[in-house]
């Protein structure tokens, strides 16, 4: 009897405050602009009267996914992505009930190339990148297609420095790696006359050859803690990472950025477009949960404030580079009025 | 007699040939001696692996206890400014109503930036003020409204204040930040550097033990996150864990070992069991996602959730542990208590499982540690997540304590690192604390028969 009421007492203090209705808002979505969700949510919930935002890191894709799950509280109010939201994916949420999603632009992350400050600074085109990490590239007169065979930079391009081709960067699932392969490895590979031949003979493969990355052990892929490329880094010279501005922002003292078609990644070469590996991050919100959970105006208020995501704001202090004055009015005003996205 | 006298001769001469057969060994000769050698030898080196392996073991812990002490144990401590704060009357309660409402509304982190321009009155450009109130923690407006609601009494006083720093200035005081580098290429500049040196050199820096680490829950600020948010998730999580897991699994073992028949359906109970033990725990995150969420709509991120799913995992182990402890009990103890008329019932419930009761709980304290470490099925029903509030129930969002860790550890700050180093400490202090919870109970309650 003694111990029943022991393990009754037990849970009943277990199951006490148990939350009738939610009152807090939740936040999925991409581990780029987690960071930067987590400084909002958490100045949200200490200047207001409302509980501070749950934000899981699931990954763009796996945010959006449980995001367009359907519209009632157990599914979340707002998701975070590193990329657009893409047509299929609108195209769900529209099926799941969800018809007014409201895009609200954060700003832009840059994408860096970095090795320790103790060995010199690089400075690479986008093809020469391509040739060091692309599974497949031209071979050398050009005419067919190879599996990589560099090995050292200087192979490349006699201008680089003679060591080993290693470099550390995150793996498939990430979207840092998404974005990296978008920004440079597409765009570099049809600089090739033979790999843009592809294009028309042979999408698929165009398609592969682009975005394949080298899995020789030229390309290590170190997994998504980027704190963990950057102690590489410090401890082999020779080696590159390839991570986001932020990482680079805070360990200033033990790295340097590559420079990429001849910029340097500094916050004002990636605000002011120059930098050419540089993407915008996004949130979406669900535009039938304002109103019914508590605190999402004040929410999109407090992240589109200028204290926020402006010039001097706090996050840009966290390695957001922010837009201009006129597109942040834009899309302040755009998320105040919950103007539905059209694609 | 002369039977007598033939038998000694027999045996005289048996003696003889046995003696001849077998010769006494020399046990002096070279032979037996290198023999022997090569015995000693193969003995000693036999040592030699062992003792090496053990050696190998205990410098592999060694240099991971090292590396997370050496890190982490300076984020038990905070570096603090002292500034001398006026508590402007003007500003806190400009009407003298003494309402708690009103105090607690007042600007305080105004008055800490007052304070930081009174003290650098060469600075004034905005960019440079800037820097200059990053010296001390956003978080500090928060300590001074606290200190002025318990004492309103300050209002209108001016008094010399510890205040929490902010996390790169903390990093400078604790080493992390080399000022000789070139100033392009750290996050602090000459003139904050400049900043920090008169403020050592008037004694207004100190390091203080940081005993909001162990109160406070997570934060994007370093020097404000703490880990009690996610040691409340664990202990939620853990509650709900062992409520399922221990009357299932120690059910689950007292039927299969003393009622069960022995036929091919316990057989493959048996085998599944010992299966389910070996299976991986993503797994079970995959169908707590499945089962607890979108079947039953039980809340995301919430311990119950978390408890539930750990609660499958931990089932095996405490059946697997709990069925061996009560294989150990003597079946004499069975046999007399049926004798003296108990039923089979109480044979087990006033007999037997007393007797085994040792080895269980060692089996569920050892299941539970396992639990309390435990992060990949976590990640698929939403716990591994950002939760600044502390949870205050089963079904509230929470996380746990390795899971805190995972996040810090991907954090960009540098200051994270050592809050990494002492998260992983406080989880291996709960970790032994356990284990050596269920080693004092073998040893206390353990019967030798």
């Amino acid at each position: 009897m003694k111990k029943t009421l022991a393990v009754a007492a037990l849970m009943s203090v277990a199951f006490a405050g148990a939350a009738q209705a939610r009152d807090q808002i939740r936040i999925v979505g991409s581990s780029t602009v987690f960071p930067f969700a987590t400084a909002v949510a958490e100045e949200f919930g200490k200047t207001t009267s409302f509980k501070t935002p749950v934000i899981e890191s699931t990954g763009s894709g796996g945010g959006l996914k449980l995001f367009c799950a359907g519209v009632g509280e157990q599914h979340p109010d707002i998701t975070n992505a590193s990329r657009r939201i893409k047509k299929s994916e609108v195209e769900t949420c529209a099926k799941n009930g969800i018809s007014e999603v409201t895009e609200v632009k954060v700003g832009y992350d840059g994408i860096v190339l970095s090795n320790s400050n103790e060995a010199p600074e690089i400075d690479l085109t986008k093809e020469q990148i391509f040739l060091a990490l692309a599974k497949t590239v031209p071979s050398k007169d050009g005419k067919s297609l190879v599996d990589n065979f560099y090995s050292t930079w200087s192979e490349i391009d006699p201008s680089l420095p003679d060591v080993k081709i290693e470099v550390l960067g995150p793996p498939p699932t990430s979207g840092t790696r998404d974005a990296f392969t978008e920004l440079v490895l597409e765009e570099a590979c049809d600089a090739f006359p033979a790999i843009a031949a592809l294009k028309d003979s042979n999408k698929d493969q165009h398609k592969a050859v682009c975005a394949g990355v080298r899995e020789d052990g030229a390309y290590v892929e170190a997994g998504e803690n980027d704190n963990l490329i950057v102690q590489k880094l410090e401890a082999n010279h020779d080696a590159l990472g390839i991570f986001g501005f932020s990482f680079l922002d805070q360990n200033g003292d033990k790295l340097q950025g590559s420079k990429i078609e001849g910029v340097s990644p500094t916050f004002e070469a990636i605000s002011a477009g120059d930098y050419p590996v540089s993407r915008s991050l996004y949130f979406y919100v669900k535009n039938a949960h304002v109103g019914t959970i508590p605190g999402m105006k004040e929410y999109l208020a407090e992240f589109t404030s200028d204290k926020a995501f402006g010039d001097e704001g706090y996050l840009a202090d966290r390695g957001l580079i922010p837009m201009d004055a006129a597109e942040r009015e834009a899309v302040r005003n755009a998320a105040m009025n919950l103007s539905p996205l059209s694609m | 007699m002369t039977d007598m006298a033939s038998l000694m001769e027999d045996r005289a001469a048996a003696k003889v040939i046995s003696d001849k057969m077998h010769k006494p060994v020399d046990w002096d000769s070279p032979k037996i001696a290198r023999n022997i050698k090569k015995r000693y030898a193969a003995e000693r080196r036999f040592k030699i692996y062992g003792l090496s392996a053990i050696g190998v073991a205990l410098l592999a812990l060694f240099v991971l206890g090292f590396s997370i002490v050496s890190k982490g144990y300076s984020a038990f401590f905070q570096t603090y400014i002292q500034l001398e704060v006026h508590f402007d009357p003007a500003e806190i309660d400009p009407d003298r109503t003494g309402d708690p409402a009103v105090i607690g509304k007042a600007n305080f982190d105004g008055l800490i930036k007052q304070s930081l321009r009174e003290r650098f009155p060469e600075v004034t450009s905005r960019r440079d003020r800037r820097d200059l109130y990053g010296i001390v923690s956003g978080g500090a407006s928060y300590d001074l409204r606290e200190r002025v609601m318990e004492n309103p009494n300050l209002i209108g006083q001016t008094r010399k204040i510890w205040l929490i720093s902010g996390d790169d200035f903390d990093m400078l005081n604790k080493g992390y930040i080399d000022a000789e580098v070139d100033e392009s290429s750290r996050r602090l500049n000459d003139q904050e550097i400049g900043w920090y040196n008169a403020l050592v050199e008037d004694g207004a820096v100190e390091k203080q033990f940081h005993a909001r680490f162990f109160t406070s829950g997570d934060s994007r600020e370093p020097e404000l996150a703490g880990i009690w948010g996610a040691a409340v998730g664990s202990f939620y999580t853990l509650l709900v864990t062992l409520a399922l897991s221990f009357p299932i699994g120690v059910l689950a073992a007292v039927y299969l070992e003393e009622f069960a028949p022995k036929n091919r359906f316990t057989t493959i109970v048996e085998v599944n069991i010992n299966n389910l033990a070996a299976v991986p725990s993503i797994v079970f995150g995959l169908l707590g996602l499945e089962v607890y969420l979108n079947v039953m709509h039980l809340p995301r991120s919430a311990p119950v959730v978390g408890g539930l799913t750990l609660a499958l995992m931990t089932l095996p182990t405490i059946i697997i542990a709990s069925r061996a402890a009560i294989k150990a009990v003597p079946p004499s103890i069975r046999q007399a208590a049926l004798g003296l008329g108990a039923s089979p019932v109480q044979t087990v419930t006033h007999h037997v499982l007393p007797l085994a009761m040792p080895g269980i709980l060692t089996g569920t304290i050892i299941g539970m540690a396992q639990a309390l470490g435990e992060t990949a099925p976590l990640l698929m029903i939403g716990m591994v997540a950002f939760i600044v509030d502390i949870p205050g129930g089963a079904l509230d969002p929470a996380t746990v304590l390795p899971v805190q860790i995972y996040l810090w550890a991907d954090s960009p700050e540098r200051a994270f690192v050592e809050k990494t180093s002492a998260a992983i400490m406080v989880l291996l202090a709960f970790l032994i604390l356990m284990n050596g919870l269920a080693v004092y109970l073998r040893k206390k309650f353990e019967r030798k028969w």
